[in-house]
């Protein structure tokens, strides 16, 4: 029997276990969708905004470790949803997006809503394809699909004319794929681990630094025997959150520009670097030529061009996390003996001295403005038991959460590394809620931030996903106003937002149930009602706005070298709570 | 340092653009690319003249074998290897300069392809430096258009030990 492009589309996502589709129609995807309305199998939630379904399908996929997948229409569906690939891009998220396209008789000719997709997406991608051919189709989405999950993630595109969608052809689905060109690496070389092995036996400091492919690799369990063997403290990337139990007591919480003292400390005074599913970012490496300079480096990483790239390292491994760990564990089981505890101890001594001279740290007076710390701890001691996942947008909020919720296992942080794109937490946190309806999913995000992609809510009401949104409204983009505060004599250029929205009143416009914390005293009372409440809501804490986050390295500096509180000259500004008038014109103080 | 990176990929459209995206998206240098089908016609063979430190060059190896359509990198500098170029020179030639113009051409065993009453085109092939030296030479007589193809270059083949033993015994 012979089936419409379109058919053959949803005919192939049944096949790759495709349950959700974040999507928006227009013009040239109509057929496609024609075709999702009169099927069962495949939920449509359909967003207000490309971007926001872009960014479902990142959640979705970060919280399932499947890809997430989105359909959108020409010209602006495309150009909105790139800054969702792009992000993909940057985190390595298994993505596959379906583009509609302009009849092939049209293409270059300046069509209406025509874009150069496969263009225009080329360098956010992992792949792309424009199908010009329905024959081609159903063989496009399976190979799609399979660059987009396997070796290193990342989004894929597949570009779909309006008259590939119509025309019709047999349907065969193929049963494999085979690609000359790309041959991922899973399995380590054999002598690389051995060299590793004895690197590890030999060090005295060593220091575990992962990231976010030990948790698309699946590989926390290989990870926690690794380091309970050997006793190895854990640093881990932003992305990396959750790989690693964060109260296990070899965890040292995330390193990098806004990581704890000992983490950052640990690395840098470490003599063995064992760098796992991460890339050695700048935001973790600071300044690359001081970058732990007593370390030997493992860097085990499927993607060669990680390697390299920006640390020389000593012994390379291109494999799977999950493959080389079990691999490495097998020869340290052997070759690890006496009591690994004894003998890390004096490592062990200097770490727990950084971590007490120095925790993680911030002032909440009883009677004072509500500290945007405090909320995300009450909020972790509120639900940890609850197993929640957790999405964020980009800033200072992101940090803090990065810092007090404490993850126990993967694949519940949802936040956007790489690109940094502020809006996408509630989306985010949408599409994880699509993949799991039964489970907690909250939002942390910045009044700056969640106002980018705030339409979403009325996509979070309409197709019943509950999910959680705690706004910490500093009136701020705090993270902006902080570097202003640091390095820009507190002139603060476009940061300080005004008369944000009431975000009670939003959140009830678009059907949602809002809610507000004003006072310290009522800050538990609305968490819980919020956690208790069945529908979306938001819950808006008013917090202080002029909180810096610490410990931090400033842009280019070294790991060693953290700002860890407000400098003297920045607390006598602050004197007083944020309620006295300010001395310079520009300083707005309205907390 | 100069490397010549021979890469094969995918013969289809797109593929060429992947490649220079690479390259000016990460801030590579290219200093000439050439790019024609093989024997296989569903691959093309490139020939990449590009420099950078080793950093560099390790990375630009990398990033190009990993895009899905490059079937094959090969660093050229690591071995041995022949590199060829083709220029196209039309010269002016007043009447009392054809007859440089021909010595010159036959000094580097170049050909005339074209001609005019005024104008040589003349086709040279040769390393770069020979491509350099000829134009240097013919530039005197004024030179109208110059066009280069970027250099093609191929591995040097081994020379086998039975091949190279055969090779002695019959000196």
């Amino acid at each position: 029997m012979k089936l419409s492009g379109a058919e053959i589309l949803i005919e192939c996502l049944k096949r790759e276990g495709v349950k959700t589709l974040f999507a928006l129609p227009g013009g040239v995807v109509l057929k496609i969708f024609d075709v999702l309305h009169q099927q069962k199998e495949i939920e449509v939630i359909l967003a207000r905004h490309e971007q926001g379904a872009g960014h479902m399908a990142e959640g979705y996929a970060k919280a399932t470790g499947k890809a997430g997948v989105c359909l959108v229409t020409s010209g602006p569906g495309m150009t909105n949803v790139i800054t969702a690939l792009a992000d993909a891009y940057m985190d390595s998220v298994p993505m596959v997006c379906f583009s509609g396209q302009v009849p092939t008789s049209l293409i270059g000719n300046d069509a209406f809503q025509e874009a150069d997709n496969v263009g225009l997406s080329r360098p956010c991608t992992k792949y792309n394809f424009l199908v010009k051919d329905v024959n081609d189709l159903a063989r496009t989405i399976k190979e799609a699909f399979y660059i987009a999950t396997t070796g290193r993630p990342g989004p894929v595109l597949v570009d779909i004319p309006k008259d590939v969608s119509q025309n019709q052809t047999e349907f065969v689905y193929p049963s494999s794929v085979s690609i000359r060109g790309y041959n991922p690496t899973y399995e380590g070389n054999k002598w690389q681990i051995k060299q590793a092995a004895e690197a590890i036996a030999k060090a005295k400091k060593p220091v575990l630094y992962v990231g976010g492919g030990v948790v698309f690799s699946g590989a926390s369990q290989e990870l926690l025997e690794l380091a309970e063997m050997t006793q190895i403290p854990v640093d881990m990337t932003l992305m990396g959150l959750g790989a690693f139990p964060g109260e296990h007591p070899l965890s040292l919480g995330m390193l990098g520009m806004h990581g704890t003292y000992c983490a950052n400390m640990a690395i840098h005074y470490s003599d063995l670097v064992i760098a796992v599913g991460a890339r050695f970012d700048d935001r973790v490496t600071g300044k690359v030529s001081e970058f732990c300079p007593y370390a030997k480096i493992i860097h085990i990483d499927i993607d060669p061009t990680s390697i390299r790239k920006n640390i020389h390292v000593d012994i390379p491994i291109v494999g799977d996390c999950k493959a080389v760990l079990r691999e490495l564990n097998q020869l340290l089981r052997a070759t690890v003996n006496g009591d690994q505890k004894e003998l890390r101890k004096p490592w062990w001594d200097q770490i727990r001295q950084w971590q007490t001279t120095h925790p993680l740290t911030y002032h909440q007076e009883q009677d004072g403005p509500i500290k945007p710390q405090h909320v995300v701890k009450r909020l972790y001691e509120l639900t940890k038991d609850r197993d929640p996942i957790v999405s964020t947008d980009v800033g200072q909020h992101q940090m803090w959460a990065a810092q007090y919720f404490k993850l126990a296992k993967p694949n519940r942080w949802l936040t956007s590394g790489g690109l940094g794109t502020m809006g996408f937490g509630l989306p985010a946190a949408m599409g994880a809620q699509a993949a799991f309806r039964d489970r907690l999913v909250i939002c942390i995000a910045g009044d700056g931030s969640v106002q980018m992609n705030m339409q979403e809510m009325a996509t979070a009401v309409v197709s019943k996903l509950p999910v959680k949104v705690i706004v910490l409204n500093n009136r701020f983009h705090g993270m902006v106003r902080q570097w202003q505060d640091l390095f820009y004599n507190g002139r603060y250029a476009s940061s300080y937002l005004g008369n944000t929205p009431d975000f009670v009143k939003l959140a009830e416009a678009y059907g949602a149930v809002g809610l507000r914390a004003e006072r310290l005293a009522d800050l538990d009372g609305v968490l819980k009602a919020a956690l208790e409440t069945d529908g979306p809501v938001v819950v808006d804490v008013p917090t202080y706005p002029y909180e810096n986050c610490y410990p931090m390295i400033p842009a280019g500096g070294c790991n060693h070298e953290m700002i860890l509180e407000d400098p003297p000259e920045l607390k006598k500004k602050q004197k007083g709570g944020g309620k006295t008038v300010p001395e310079e014109k520009d300083t707005v103080l309205t907390a | 340092m100069e490397h010549i990176i021979a890469v094969t990929v995918e013969n289809k459209f797109g593929v060429l653009s992947r490649v220079a995206g690479l390259f000016s998206g990460r801030g590579f240098n290219i200093e000439s690319l050439s790019v024609a089908p093989t024997l296989d016609p569903s691959m093309s063979q490139m020939t990449l003249v590009t420099s950078g430190d080793d950093r560099i060059i390790e990375q630009i190896v990398k990033q190009l074998n990993k895009l899905i359509d490059v079937i094959k990198v090969v660093d050229l500098n690591e071995t041995e290897f022949v590199a060829r170029e083709t220029a196209l020179i039309k010269v002016h030639t007043k009447d009392e300069d054809r007859a440089e113009a021909l010595r010159i051409v036959d000094i580097f065993r170049a050909n005339v392809i074209d001609s005019s009453p005024s104008t040589y085109t003349i086709e040279v092939s040769g390393d770069p430096r020979k491509i350099e030296a000829i134009i240097n030479l013919l530039q005197p007589l004024g030179i109208k258009e110059l066009v280069r193809t970027g250099r093609v270059a191929v591995a040097r083949e081994p020379i086998r030990p039975a091949v190279a033993a055969k090779k002695s015994a019959r000196d």
